[in-house]
């Protein structure tokens, strides 16, 4: 187990380092830093001198390996619009975007496995029938058209729910957060179901034929011939087998999720990071784009490796070998 | 004294999409308690299935459709989920093929172990994890303590099958089915776990129904063989009479095939053909195409088990006039 850990900090660390290449190359090609700093109206042989002042004629390496430098302290650049440091600007906006993947990852926990578990196990009621017809007909529905029918029912026509905003936060320790006030909660619901929609009939199919397959395996037969009571067999046995496929296909759809805030947080006025990555790219604000891009790389490094150690503590043949 | 398993006119069907298949057509046999019975027979004969259908577990479209199957004075066929939960792993134990393939990759041998003791006994957690103990010792597996927390993917294959064995042991069975229980096994290991099983079912009066095609495995470890051919029995009765002195042409093929035949002139020989598959099983008797000795009535009447010279010793064969020896 942990030269598992050692492996995939390793793994980690190369990932970082090619997504803060690709992100200084941006922002050396069309990012403009003097502008960024000064504005426009100052003249080209002051601009020229404070160029040379800050590096920015180096050759393009050195500038690179000074960009990491500077990362590693904290310093990804300044924003031109907010005129404070990207970092900043964006840890500001980062707890909004992670409680919206929160809402989402729960409502699919909570929905896709009892759903698909029961469809694999009961294949010719008419629930899975309609489960399995629905899901077909919703992974073919685009996001964007099922969070503007959210608000329109639930918001609008039916006004049970808020569609806008993130209702009343409050602030622990510098997380600003909607989730310990009730208006808070009822703000994150159509945000969350909209996010989720694109997962969760992915996640119930992917149940769903996981246990089937597991099902008809020798261990399962032999656990009914072992005389074990059925709720065992299904919920434990079956369950856990399950689970392994799932799990690793979570750490890799987690990405999607987070790709699909920017469209969900745009509808929903959702003040996160995605909101704000559309914002900068309008106001062609290079050092937050690129702080995002870092940012946001970082963050889905972290989720998949704690994705692999969740999956290493179910699956016993990681733990001892440390291959998969 | 009544029968420890009683299997009458044993008829399993599989519903497939258009219409019903049968798989066992009127299989009948008796055991006694701490009897062992081979059920031998080429690939697709229905040993398997008539094993199964004993516990009430054949796979899917499968189901008992016609006889009776009475174990302990209880028809099994008829027994409600719960009850024949109850007998599952208790009464009646299985022993599958393939030991890579039964346990369960993600759970240790410990919970696999104790989790078959407390489906059927109150007892704590504690307590089956040392009746597992006592098991792991009774099939000779080395450091038993240390296996309970082991995974399945730490052991060799004879190791695993060794577990499953004592698995089978944990609650004093009074059946144990082994479905070719060494077939997945090295050759050099195979032996060690046929003993292991016959020692264990003579110390412990224990039932044994043997599923193999490898007729030199049954004839050294059990007392009654019967021959399975298309889903049905053509020939049944004590090992020695079925090794020595088989009647139906197809059980004389079968001992003639194996390296260590009656008599050492003879050539070894393989039985021409294949066996039928269940959609176009023949008229008459099912074996007359590869028959050396069949006749025209052949064709139009299935035989029956009938007695031969010994005792309990039965064959289903027209022409056991005809056949000499
Ligand atoms: N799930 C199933 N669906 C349809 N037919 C089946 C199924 N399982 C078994 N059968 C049929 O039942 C017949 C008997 O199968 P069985 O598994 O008992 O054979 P066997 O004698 O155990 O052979 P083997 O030595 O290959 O294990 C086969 O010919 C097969 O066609
Ligand atoms: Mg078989």
């Amino acid at each position: 187990m942990f030269a598992f850990i050692v492996r995939r900090v390793i793994q980690s660390i190369i990932v970082m380092l090619v997504i803060s290449f690709i992100g200084f190359s941006v922002q050396h090609n069309i990012g403009d830093p003097v502008r960024d700093m000064v504005g426009i109206r100052v003249s080209v042989a002051e601009r020229e001198a404070l160029r040379d002042k800050l590096g920015l004629n180096d050759p393009f390496l050195t500038q690179y390996f000074r960009f990491v430098r500077n990362a590693l302290h904290g310093d990804l650049g300044t924003s031109y619009f907010h005129s404070k440091p990207a970092l900043d600007v964006i840890l500001s906006k980062a707890p909004a975007t992670l409680e919206l993947v929160f809402g989402s990852s729960v409502i699919i926990l909570v929905f896709t496995f009892p759903v698909g578990i029961y469809s694999a196990l009961r294949p010719r009621s008419w629930f899975s029938r309609f489960v399995m017809g629905a899901s077909t007909v919703g992974v073919a529905v685009p996001v964007f058209l099922t969070a503007i029918a959210l608000i329109y029912v639930f918001g609008v026509e039916l006004n049970w729910l808020p569609a806008y905003g993130r209702g009343e936060t409050v602030n622990v320790y510098g997380w600003e957060s909607g989730l310990l006030t009730m208006d808070g909660i009822r703000h994150l619901i159509l945000p969350s179901i909209s996010l989720s929609s694109i997962m969760l009939p992915l996640y119930i199919r992917l149940i769903r034929s996981e246990m089937m397959e597991v099902l008809e395996t020798d261990y399962i037969k032999y656990a009914w011939a072992k005389g074990l009571h059925r709720k065992r067999i299904w919920l434990v046995h079956a369950f856990k087998n399950t689970l392994l496929p799932v799990v690793t296909v979570f750490g890799v759809e987690i990405g999607i999720l987070f790709a699909f805030t920017l469209l969900t947080e745009t509808v929903f006025q959702w003040q996160g990071m995605g909101f704000m990555f559309l914002e900068a790219v309008e106001r062609s604000d290079t050092a937050l784009l690129v702080a995002y891009l870092v940012v946001v790389g970082a963050m889905f490094v972290v989720i998949n490796t704690l994705v692999d150690i969740v999956y290493g503590f179910i699956n016993p043949m990681v733990r001892v070998t440390g291959v998969k | 004294m009544a029968h420890l398993l009683e299997v009458n006119d044993l008829e399993v069907n599989f519903a497939l999409r258009w219409g019903d298949l049968t798989a066992i057509d009127g299989v009948s046999f008796t055991l006694d308690k701490g009897e062992k019975l081979g059920l031998v027979g080429e690939s697709g004969a229905g040993k398997s299935v008539t094993g199964f259908s004993i516990i009430n577990l054949i796979s899917k479209p499968g189901y008992i459709s016609g006889g009776s199957i009475i174990f302990e004075g209880r028809d099994l066929s008829r027994l409600r989920r719960e009850e024949m939960r109850r007998i599952r792993g208790d009464r009646i134990s299985m022993i599958f093929q393939d030991p890579m393939m039964t346990l369960n990759p993600v759970f240790t041998i410990g919970t696999q172990m104790a989790e078959t003791v407390l489906a059927h006994r109150n007892v704590s957690r504690h307590d089956a994890l040392d009746l597992a103990l006592d098991k792991l010792e009774k099939v000779y597996i080395p450091s038993p303590e240390k296996r309970l927390t082991q995974y399945p993917h730490e052991m060799s294959g004879g190791m695993r099958q060794r577990i499953v064995v004592a698995i089978a042991l944990l609650t004093d069975p009074a059946l144990i089915i082994a479905d070719e229980p060494t077939t997945a096994l090295d050759v050099t290991i195979q032996a060690g776990i046929m003993d292991l099983l016959q020692e264990l079912c003579d110390a412990e009066n224990m039932g044994l129904i043997l599923i193999t095609h490898d007729l030199a495995v049954v004839s050294q470890v059990t007392e009654k063989i019967a021959v399975m051919y298309a889903g049905r029995i053509i020939e049944m009765g004590p090992t020695e009479e079925i090794v020595n002195r088989p009647r139906h042409p197809y059980t004389k093929g079968l001992i003639n095939s194996l390296p260590w035949g009656r008599k050492a002139a003879d050539r070894l020989t393989q039985i021409p053909g294949m066996m039928p598959t269940l959609t176009d099983i023949p008229p008459g008797c099912a074996f007359h195409p590869r028959c050396t000795v069949s006749e025209a009535h052949c064709l139009e009447k299935r035989p029956d088990l009938q007695p031969d010279r010994a005792r309990d010793h039965v064959v289903a064969c027209h022409n056991l006039g005809m056949l000499k020896g």
